[in-house]
C-alpha cells in the first residue's frame, strides 16, 4: 500500500477515533471492559514491536552474548527503568550498542 | 482581554511545560522518519495528517520492516483507540458547540493536550467559553510538533548511515514500556507480547504482531479483572 494511503486512511481513523464522542454526546457510553483493556494497549503493542528487533537477528533468533542489539536494548531497559526519561533511555541504549560493535 | 483570550492563552500556558518533552520527541521521530525511508515531505506532511506521536513511531518502523498496509492501519486502530476514552471524557463540556467547532477540537485532541485539559474542566465546570482552553493547548502543541519535526528532518538528513540511526526507534519504544509498567498485569502484557511476538514472527503480514498485541492486552485485562475480584471478597 502506497505510504500517502496509509497516511490518509490512519489520519482520518485517528481523527475519527477523536472526534466520535464529542459528535456523539449522550447517545453512547464506552464499555467498562474496554476502558480497562486500553490501559494494556502501550505495553502490548509497544512490546510486540520491540521484542523481535532484540532477539533476532536476520531472521533467525539468536540468544548469544554476541546480539549487540539484544544487549544493548536490556541496557536500555535499565535506563529506562532508573531514570524514567525518554530522551537519556536513547542515548544509553546507542552509547552500550556503540561500544559493543566498537570493541567487538 | 476577552474572556476567550483568557482561555486561549490559559490553555497554551498550561501546556508549556509539555512541551518541552515533546520537542525532541518530534525532532527523533523526523530524523527516523527519514532514516527509514520517507520522503521529507511525507514524513512532514504525516504531522499534520496523523498527527499523533507514539502511532506515527510505530508507522515509520512498520514501514521500515515493509509491513503490508491493511495491518499498519489494524495497527493504528488499536494504538489510537484510547482516543475514544478521551472524546467521551470531554464530550459533556464539549457537547453544546457547533459541528465545526467539535470537528476542530476533535482534530486537535491528543494526548498532550488532554491532559491539562480535562484536569481544568473538573476544576472549573462547565463554562460556555472553556472550549478556548483545549484550543489554545491543542494549537501550542500542533504548532510544536510541525516545528519539532521539521528540525529533525533538516538535521537527520545529515547523519550518517553508520550511527545505526534505526535502532533509536526500538529503543523509543523501551523508554515508552518501561515507565507504564505499574503492576504484575502490565509486566504480564508486556512479556506475554513479546513472547507471542517471537513465536508467530515468522507468520505471513506481520500478523504476529496483532496476535501479540491482542494476547497481551486480553492477558493483562483479565489479569486485573481476577485482581478486582480478589479484592471485593
Amino acid at each position: 500500500m502506497n505510504i500517502w494511503l496509509i497516511m490518509l486512511l490512519g489520519g482520518l481513523m485517528t481523527f475519527g477515533m477523536r472526534f466520535s464522542l464529542i459528535y456523539l454526546f449522550g447517545s453512547f457510553q464506552v464499555p467498562e471492559t474496554m476502558r480497562r483493556a486500553l490501559h494494556y494497549v502501550p505495553p502490548a503493542v509497544l512490546s510486540a514491536i520491540v521484542f523481535p528487533e532484540l532477539f533476532f537477528r536476520n531472521g533467525v533468533p539468536d540468544l548469544s552474548l554476541d546480539n549487540t542489539r539484544l544487549m544493548a536494548g536490556l541496557a536500555a531497559v535499565f535506563a529506562a527503568w532508573l531514570s524514567k526519561n525518554t530522551l537519556f533511555t536513547i542515548v544509553a541504549g546507542g552509547v552500550v550498542l556503540f561500544l559493543l560493535q566498537y570493541f567487538r | 482581554m476577552s474572556v476567550q483570550t483568557g482561555q486561549f492563552w490559559a490553555g497554551v500556558r498550561a501546556e508549556l511545560p509539555i512541551l518541552i518533552g515533546v520537542f525532541p520527541f518530534g525532532m527523533i521521530y523526523g530524523a527516523l522518519a527519514l532514516n527509514a525511508g520517507l520522503e521529507q515531505f511525507a514524513a512532514q506532511m504525516m504531522s499534520a495528517i496523523v498527527f499523533a506521536g507514539s502511532a506515527q513511531f510505530v508507522i515509520v518502523q512498520l514501514v521500515h520492516e515493509a509491513a503490508p498496509g491493511f495491518v499498519i492501519i489494524l495497527t493504528i486502530a488499536v494504538v489510537n483507540l484510547r482516543h475514544v476514552l478521551y472524546s467521551a471524557s470531554l464530550a459533556p463540556y464539549l457537547g453544546h458547540l457547533p459541528l465545526r467547532w467539535k470537528a476542530l477540537l476533535g482534530y486537535l485532541l491528543t494526548d498532550e493536550a488532554y491532559a491539562p485539559t480535562i484536569l481544568k474542566y473538573e476544576r472549573t465546570g462547565v463554562q460556555p467559553s472553556g472550549h478556548w482552553f483545549l484550543l489554545g493547548a491543542g494549537l501550542a502543541l500542533w504548532s510544536t510538533w510541525q516545528a519539532s519535526t521539521a528540525l529533525g528532518i533538516f538535521l537527520g538528513a545529515a547523519i550518517p548511515d553508520s550511527w545505526s540511526l534505526d535502532f533509536a526507534l526500538p529503543l523509543t519504544f523501551i523508554a515508552m514500556v518501561v515507565p507504564v509498567l505499574k503492576g504484575r498485569p502490565y509486566v504480564a502484557a508486556a512479556l506475554s507480547a513479546g513472547a507471542v511476538a517471537l513465536a508467530a514472527y515468522s507468520l505471513p503480514f506481520k500478523l504476529g504482531l496483532i496476535l501479540a498485541a491482542l494476547t497481551g492486552i486480553g492477558l493483562g485485562t483479565s489479569l486485573e479483572g481476577r485482581n478486582a475480584q480478589r479484592e471485593e471478597m
